[in-house]
């Protein structure tokens, strides 16, 4: 379990400002706690955590404070990154952050009424939203901001001083990657303003959790990051086991290490074929895309299913490799490296390629820490940050690989380092199945795992075991914790709130496209129209993950 | 050729029902609202290996007014829902709609404050093809059953007259 540092709400800003001078300038998640229905009395109804990170990478620290009134004072001027985050808590627990520059709904509609992560608010209960928020509010002020339009004395706004275009991206745009909506304002061909709403793919996740067993959560936790299922699933389990005790086998980090790299292909040659093709490029979509297919057909025979995969229980995954696993592994990854080269030769030298991303989508690494970015996004601008590296699982100290960095932190470097990292997890793959342990894939213990199958129709104790497993959950002792790894986006974590039960009493996500995305108005301003489209595709956000 | 070739002295009769079946058959132009994981499995559908232009559907559109099938692949939200209506409602006739996967379908396994339980709550739907997500040959089979309705006309243009869904009128 996590070591909880307590502050009372008044001296939070002071004790979070105290903690950033101490080292701990990276801010993982801010979420609330409702313990209402808890089943032991806590000092007060709501709870904030707030989840950092240090300087160095290596540890983390959980931050909590009662709240005795639903308000607090904001850390935005700390961390940039906490606006999105504090906005989330006030839509889904209705607290207050006193001094917000933008406190308003996020991931609900603007028509909603209620707070939805409260414990008494109906899980089922769906309102319908009649009209599209038009997003002018916050557009005014953001002209505001930059003395484009001034605030008349009726508390209106002005007209602009410039002849602005205004245009939305999204959320239904064939470059919108999904559901994201960026309404910008133009001068010209350049972006003047940006604002951007999310929230089109909220499909309350972790409400969701709140009623359901740990295990029925992995094929949800599938749906995160769809397009690398299984490194959600790991974390999530992870988490758990951490929260249980357990160690799993050494063959089952192996196997989890693979299949965690094999995931991370998965995600970037998707993530490279679209935003190839959002440059114009077509070509390169089939290069890229086609070995994707070979992954989903050894993916499917490993586990059924192409995407959604929910390979990975508590306690190990549904079942071992099997026999003639390596050799079609092998296969695979020969195809994977020939869509690269092939693509590689049509970009490497390539000068509409260069011209297009070069010095475009520029983010610096000051800023890109401050907003709490996380992956190949913060590795391509020349932080080193892995966590495979910076607090290694699984055994990754012993795999020989690189950290890919990159060095201005535009769309080139974050096209380069997902091309690196294909590199390096091929090469990380490779040492796994080089020295695969032998043994069992799941944890010896009635109570996590469930019994064979043979036990379960021949003896009433194996029958009462599954019967019980399933229907009560795998019941992880009382407390709090935050877990995360290296998933192909950056740090994924999950913070887990359990009451002894078999269902998590809160799950929160911490999710690296959220973080990612929050900074995307401020690096397309000022950058022309086209570019802004590629800016969005090389930060691969993923809707499902970022709106949960 | 030559002009005069007596090969050429062929006529065609048909109905004109069956020529306009024909030609809409084999000219659908899909525009796709991919909002989650089936839009995922939709680029393989449009990927080489599944290749959706063998079945004269490649032209995929993302303006729905250069669109007749709408296919609806993913989660759509309370949030969405209005856009959706937007969408298909730019889209001109004669239209189909597809609805690719249990989210779409039913809300799927998001049964909760979010998500809206079926399409077909704010828009007609043609058809229906289940998982989570679809294999992309379910939604070229799809695709293919449409298509033969298609010929044999048997879809009715006033087919959606009577349809009121829960944003319409409100
Ligand atoms: S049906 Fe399944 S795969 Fe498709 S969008 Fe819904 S959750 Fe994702």
């Amino acid at each position: 379990m996590s070591e909880i540092i307590k502050a009372t709400s008044i001296e939070l800003h002071s004790f979070i400002k105290t903690k950033y001078e101490e080292g701990f300038n990276y801010l993982l998640d801010i979420t609330a706690i409702d313990y209402s229905e808890y089943v032991t009395a806590n000092e007060e109804q709501f709870a904030l955590v707030y989840i950092l990170r240090h300087e160095s990478f290596k540890e983390h620290i959980v931050i909590k404070t009662y709240l005795k009134k639903l308000e607090i004072e904001t850390i935005t001027d700390i961390f940039r990154g906490a606006d999105w985050l504090e906005r989330e808590v006030y839509d889904q627990y209705g607290i207050i952050f006193k001094k917000h520059p933008n406190l308003r709904r996020i991931l609900n509609h603007k028509e909603f009424v209620g707070h939805p992560l409260r414990k008494s608010y109906p899980i089922t209960k769906g309102q319908l939203l009649h009209e599209v928020d038009d997003l002018i509010e916050e557009m005014n002020n953001r002209l505001l901001s930059k003395n484009v339009v001034c605030k008349l004395e009726s508390g209106t706004f002005s007209d602009c001083n410039k002849d602005l275009m205004f245009l939305n991206l999204g959320p239904s745009h064939p470059a919108s990657h999904g559901t994201i909506r960026t309404y910008v304002a133009l001068d010209g061909e350049t972006i003047e303003c940006a604002v951007s709403e999310i929230g089109y793919l909220h499909r309350g996740f972790e409400k969701s959790c709140e009623n359901h067993t740990y295990n029925q959560i992995i094929p949800y936790t599938d749906r995160l990051n769809y397009c690398s299922a299984i490194s959600n699933n790991i974390s999530f389990v992870k988490t758990v086991e951490e929260m249980l005790g357990v160690e799993i086998s050494e063959r089952a980090q192996a196997i989890r290490v693979m299949l965690l790299e094999l995931s991370r292909i998965e995600d970037h040659v998707v993530c490279l074929a679209a935003v190839l093709v959002d440059m114009g490029g077509l070509t390169n979509y089939w290069y890229m895309y086609n070995p994707r297919e070979d992954i989903y057909d050894l993916l499917s025979k490993l586990t059924g299913a192409r995407l959604t995969n929910s390979y990975m229980r508590v306690g190990g995954m549904t079942n071992d490799l099997y026999e003639g696993f390596e050799e079609d592994l092998k296969e695979v990854i020969k195809k994977v490296k020939y869509g690269v080269e092939q693509t590689l030769s049509l970009i490497k030298h390539n000068r509409i390629f260069h011209d297009r991303t070069q010095n475009v989508g520029v983010i610096s690494a000051e800023n890109a820490l401050n907003y709490a970015m996380t992956g190949p996004n913060l590795r391509a601008c020349g932080v080193a940050f892995d966590m495979r590296k910076d607090a290694p699982y699984y055994g990754y100290e012993k795999y020989e690989f690189d950290v890919v960095v990159g060095s201005v932190g535009d769309v080139y470097d974050r096209v380069m380092v997902r091309f690196g990292e294909i590199d390096e997890s091929i090469k990380i793959i490779e040492q796994v199945m080089q020295n695969l342990p032998e043994g069992e894939v799941c944890v010896k213990d009635n109570s996590i795992t469930l019994p064979k199958k043979e036990a379960v129709y021949t003896t009433i104790e194996g029958a009462m075991n599954q019967f019980k497993l399933t229907f009560e959950g795998v019941k992880v002792p009382i407390g709090e914790h935050y877990g995360s790894i290296e998933a192909t986006n950056g740090e994924l974590g999950f913070f887990i709130v359990s009451d002894g039960s078999g269902i998590p009493y809160k799950v929160k996500v911490k999710a690296p496209s959220f973080t990612a995305m929050s900074a995307y108005p401020e690096m397309v301003e000022g950058a022309q129209l086209a570019d802004a489209i590629l800016t969005l595709g090389s930060l691969n956000i993923i809707a499902g993950e970022m709106d949960r | 050729m030559e002009l005069n070739s007596p090969s050429l002295e062929v006529a065609i009769t048909t109905k004109l029902d069956e020529a306009i079946g024909w030609a809409r058959e084999s000219s659908l132009w899909p525009m796709i609202f991919g909002t989650a994981c089936c839009a995922i499995e939709f680029m393989s559908v449009a990927a080489s290996k599944y290749d959706i232009s063998r079945f004269g559907a490649e032209v995929v559109r993302f303006s729905p007014r250069q669109a007749d099938l709408l296919i609806v692949a993913g989660t759509i939200t309370y949030k969405q829902a209005p856009i959706l209506k937007q969408i298909y409602e730019q889209m001109s006739e004669p239209k189909w709609v597809i609805s690719m996967g249990a989210c779409a379908c039913s809300g799927g396994f998001y049964d909760n404050y979010t998500t809206l339980q079926g399409i077909d709550e704010i828009i007609p739907v043609d058809l229906y093809v289940g998982g989570c997500p679809p294999r992309p040959e379910a939604l070229i089979d799809a695709l293919l059953k449409l298509q033969n309705d298609l010929r044999t006309n048997k879809y009715n243009p006033n087919r959606h007259e009577g349809f009121k869904g829960r944003l319409d009128n409100v």
